[in-house]
């Protein structure tokens, strides 16, 4: 039997947070409990069948001044709990300048990580220390979920769109990463390592990895293999959506509707496009779920991202 | 127990002249007077047979899951095995279980005895609805012969729907089927409770057991239907391909987990909630004692029952839900703690002054009221949403809703069945044998899942077939606990079947208890009362009001 777990690394900002509340829950809760013991047992042994103690009824004034008591101390104390621990803390955290954002894959029974210059990795994700981090993850098949316990955070992995997990790791040193969601066969084989380094060891580290081309480069390469051009460039002939500057900009939709494009809209107009129809455009793009994977829909997405207005394909 | 046994009672106090009815075990031996039988109390006896059956099929499941885990290497099953059988384990204890096990037995057998009535509203659709259990239940035979299924008992989708090659749609479709036997019981009960009440019986003269029953048969009614819709969508996207919950053709993957969660929380209510009207009979009996707060305990049941259909979202703090959304599933959560909490405040108020004795059902109450205790304070973590972020989908979880259900339900089931035993069977069991099984059942679940909260904190996630070693020896401790578990589960099986058989006759009422069901013969006739029960305060063992705390300090 090899050495036995007693405590888990604080390593990120959230992890002094969540083992901070959990202390104070613990307590509260503790004391709850001691209590609670002290009178059952107090009244167990006091009150045990055939004992000398008083027995005649309760006084008349007891009842409801206890239960009105009781219920109004329990229901602030949950309140106070609440506002405590949930009210400030249950928001993710805002985005720093410098945001190291690194796109996260998840599939059956593997994580593949991409850094922003195109560095890729399986089962393991390299980061520098103090950086804030932003995983943008999505799915290739069922939910996964990203959980570093050294971290105290944890993520479900959906596919069909991304869902965040931002963080700032705090201590150097390699931590485990377990997918938590079930996911099929080998769920319990779905690890892999985080390794946090010092910046200067990430800036040495991520040259010497085997680069696919920057997730917007690979995106452009995609655009043109799937054609998209055909409808979506500027002397096209068919009558279809600028792409130039659509990143965050307001579409109007049929129906007088508009809607911000976000990174969730990009998705939307590529998996589901006859969900929001742009005003004044034909619902005549095909679906491109069955052919494009996520990580093409990642890659497309960031293409989308950079082009400029004016600046089209 | 000799203190408060009634050793020579007659069982039917005959009047001269009139021929006494046998009781309900007599009134016929044929097998087709059982099978199509009306009388609640028989129907209940055959629930309570068929889910000790799935209670011990559940049970092997996990025994191989617990083995398994002793080692941090997969060496004693495939994971495909493992995994089937820890969603064997979940779907059998939660909707063949659980789910049945106090209302469709105890609530059966009590509720019509409690309130004075001869059988429930509609007696056919009872034994309907145990017909209904039975195929539920057969078609998770046919999962289990046709390779078992391998989903997790929440049947995720897309894994469900897309991915998964097991026997999904058998095992769906039992699940579907037992809803409506889950359905057919509340309707049953919220009918008897309405109409069949003995003369004098007002609402706040009944019994918190029959409160309970009738709060738990409400969510019964109204949550069950959204079950059976949900499953009926894996069934549809399976079966026939339509997308509803395939992300890639614009469905929602999410959509499953909202109406899944939108029943499987009540759901946990309706595995709780009858505990808590057990332990409310139990201790009040055992300490001598008026149920302290009454009114308030009633109010507590209702709130619960009401509150807990809108904390769903607390399943979902990590699984791409809007974070405001989990603020205010974080809140509503922390409200439903209020009133669970109120009642154990009650149950142990009760103990005040009272007259307390040790036999096997009240030690079983002990145990829930710890248990359960512990249950719900480590849902105030859960509830807690950066606690619950790091801790769900560990064995964190897996240990608060072992405490709930297990600890909490799982002993109230064991305490109601030594309580109305003699009720029941017209036998007594053994006590010392019984009051073994009893301590050892609370230090063997404590064993068992005290040990998966430290794991769980420390980053165990649930449902992993090979794990990092360092957790061995807290799977130790567990498998150890379990073994345990397994033996104090095993002896009232024997000492039970040996009483039924030799115990020595009960008499009406042996724990000089104060419910109407004690005014009823053991074991009671076809028609329950020989003579119409007479009526009176709920719990009163001993008088009502006092002198006021001005005039007791005199005194």
């Amino acid at each position: 039997m090899s050495a036995w777990r007693t405590s888990l690394p604080q390593a990120s900002t959230a992890a002094v947070q969540v083992d901070h509340a959990f202390f104070w829950v613990l307590l509260i809760s503790g004391l709850i409990l001691f209590v609670l013991l002290v009178l059952i047992v107090g009244f167990v042994i006091r009150y045990r069948r055939g004992s000398p103690a008083f027995r005649g009824p309760l006084p008349k004034s007891f009842k409801h001044e206890l239960e009105i008591g009781w219920t109004v101390a329990t229901t602030f104390l949950a309140i106070f709990i609440f506002w405590w621990f949930t009210a400030g803390n249950g928001l993710p955290p805002r985005a720093a300048p410098d945001q190291l954002e690194v796109h996260v894959v998840a599939k059956q029974w593997m994580w593949k990580t991409q850094h922003p210059d195109g560095a890729r990795e399986i089962d393991a994700l390299h980061i520098p220390v103090g950086r804030q981090v932003r995983l943008v993850m999505t799915s290739q098949d069922v939910i996964h979920s990203f959980y570093a316990p050294a971290f105290r955070l944890k993520q479900d992995v959906l596919p069909g769109r991304s869902t965040e997990l931002v963080f700032t790791p705090t201590e150097l040193g390699t931590f485990e990463l377990f997918c938590a969601e079930y996911c099929g066969t080998q769920h319990s084989h779905m690890k892999g390592e985080i390794m946090v380094m010092t910046p200067a060891a990430y800036r040495a580290w991520l040259p010497r990895q085997p680069h696919g081309d920057t997730l917007a480069h690979e995106g452009e390469a995609l655009y043109a293999r799937f054609g998209c051009g055909a409808c979506h460039a500027p002397g096209s002939q068919v009558r279809a959506p600028k792409l130039g500057g659509l990143y965050m900009s307001t579409v109007l939709l049929r129906g007088g509707a508009s809607v911000k494009a976000d990174d969730a809209y990009l998705r939307t107009a590529i998996l589901e496009p006859r969900d929001q129809i742009a005003s004044g455009y034909d619902p005549i793009m095909p679906s491109y779920g069955g052919v494009a994977t996520a990580s093409d829909v990642e890659a497309l997405v960031a293409y989308l991202k950079t082009l400029e207005k004016g600046g089209e394909p | 127990m000799s203190d408060v046994a009634h050793p020579a009672a007659p069982d039917h106090p005959a009047t001269p002249g009139s021929a006494v009815p046998p009781d309900y075990l007599h009134d016929g031996h044929t097998l087709r007077s059982w099978l199509f039988t009306t009388d609640h109390k028989r129907i209940a006896i055959l629930f309570a047979l068929s889910i000790t059956l799935f209670f011990f099929i559940g049970a092997i499941a996990i025994s191989v899951v617990r083995l398994e885990l002793v080692t941090p290497a997969g060496d004693l099953v495939s994971d495909d095995t493992y995994n089937k059988m820890f969603t064997l384990h979940g779907i059998v204890m939660v909707w063949f279980f659980l789910i049945p096990s106090i209302p469709a037995t105890f609530g059966n057998f009590l509720l019509p005895l409690m309130i004075g009535a001869k059988d429930l509203a509609f007696p056919r659709i009872n034994v309907l609805s145990w017909y209904l259990y039975v195929a539920g239940a057969l078609l998770t035979v046919v999962t289990i012969i046709a390779g078992g299924v391998d989903t997790g008992w929440t049947f995720y989708v897309p894994y469900s729907t897309m991915f998964s090659n097991t026997a999904v749609l058998t095992a769906a479709m039992g699940v579907f089927v037992n809803g409506f036997s889950s359905v057919l019981t509340g309707v049953n009960f919220i009918a008897t409770t309405h109409v069949l009440r003995a003369p004098g019986m007002t609402w706040f003269r009944l019994p918190l057991f029959v409160w309970a029953m009738y709060a738990t048969s409400l969510v019964m009614v109204l949550a069950t239907p959204v079950l059976a819709m949900t499953l009926l969508l894996i069934v549809v996207e399976r079966w026939f391909d339509l997308p509803v919950f395939d992300a890639s053709r614009g469905g929602d993957p999410l959509l499953f987990q909202h109406l899944f969660w939108f029943y499987s929380h009540p759901a946990v209510y309706i595995m709780v909630l009858p505990a808590m009207g057990v332990a409310s009979e139990l201790i009040a009996c055992f300490a001598r004692r008026r149920l302290f707060g009454y009114s308030f305990m009633v109010y507590a049941l209702v709130a619960i029952a009401v509150i807990g259909f809108f904390v769903w979202g607390h399943h979902m703090f990590v699984s791409g839900q809007s974070p405001y959304a989990n603020v205010v599933f974080s809140f509503l959560s922390f409200m439903v703690a209020v009133p669970s909490a109120i009642k154990v405040f009650n149950w142990t108020a009760t103990l005040y002054r009272g007259s307390i004795g040790f036999d096997a059902p009240m030690l079983y109450a002990f145990g829930f009221l710890g248990l359960f205790t512990i249950g719900g304070l480590t849902g105030l973590f859960l509830a807690t949403v950066p606690i619950d972020i790091h801790v769900t989908d560990t064995y964190f979880v897996v240990a608060h809703f072992h405490y709930i259900m297990v600890g909490g339900t799982v002993s109230a089931f064991f305490g109601a069945l030594h309580f109305w035993w003699p009720k029941i069977t017209g036998r007594l069991y053994p006590e010392t044998l019984a009051r073994i099984a009893a301590v050892l059942m609370f230090f063997g679940f404590n064993l068992t899942f005290f040990p998966q909260f430290v794991m769980g904190y420390l980053g165990m996630p649930r449902r992993y077939h090979v794990y990092p070693p360092e957790f061995q020896i807290y799977h130790v401790l567990s498998t150890s606990g379990a073994a345990l578990l397994g033996v104090a589960y095993v002896m009232p099986l024997f000492y039970l079947i040996w009483s039924f058989r030799w115990g020595a006759r009960a008499g009406a009422n042996p724990w000089r208890a104060k419910g109407l069901e004690w005014q009823a013969p053991s074991p009671p006739p076809r028609d329950n009362f020989l003579t119409p029960p007479v009526v009176g305060e709920p719990y009163d063992y001993h008088p009502p009001e006092g002198p006021t705390a001005a005039e007791e300090q005199v005194a």
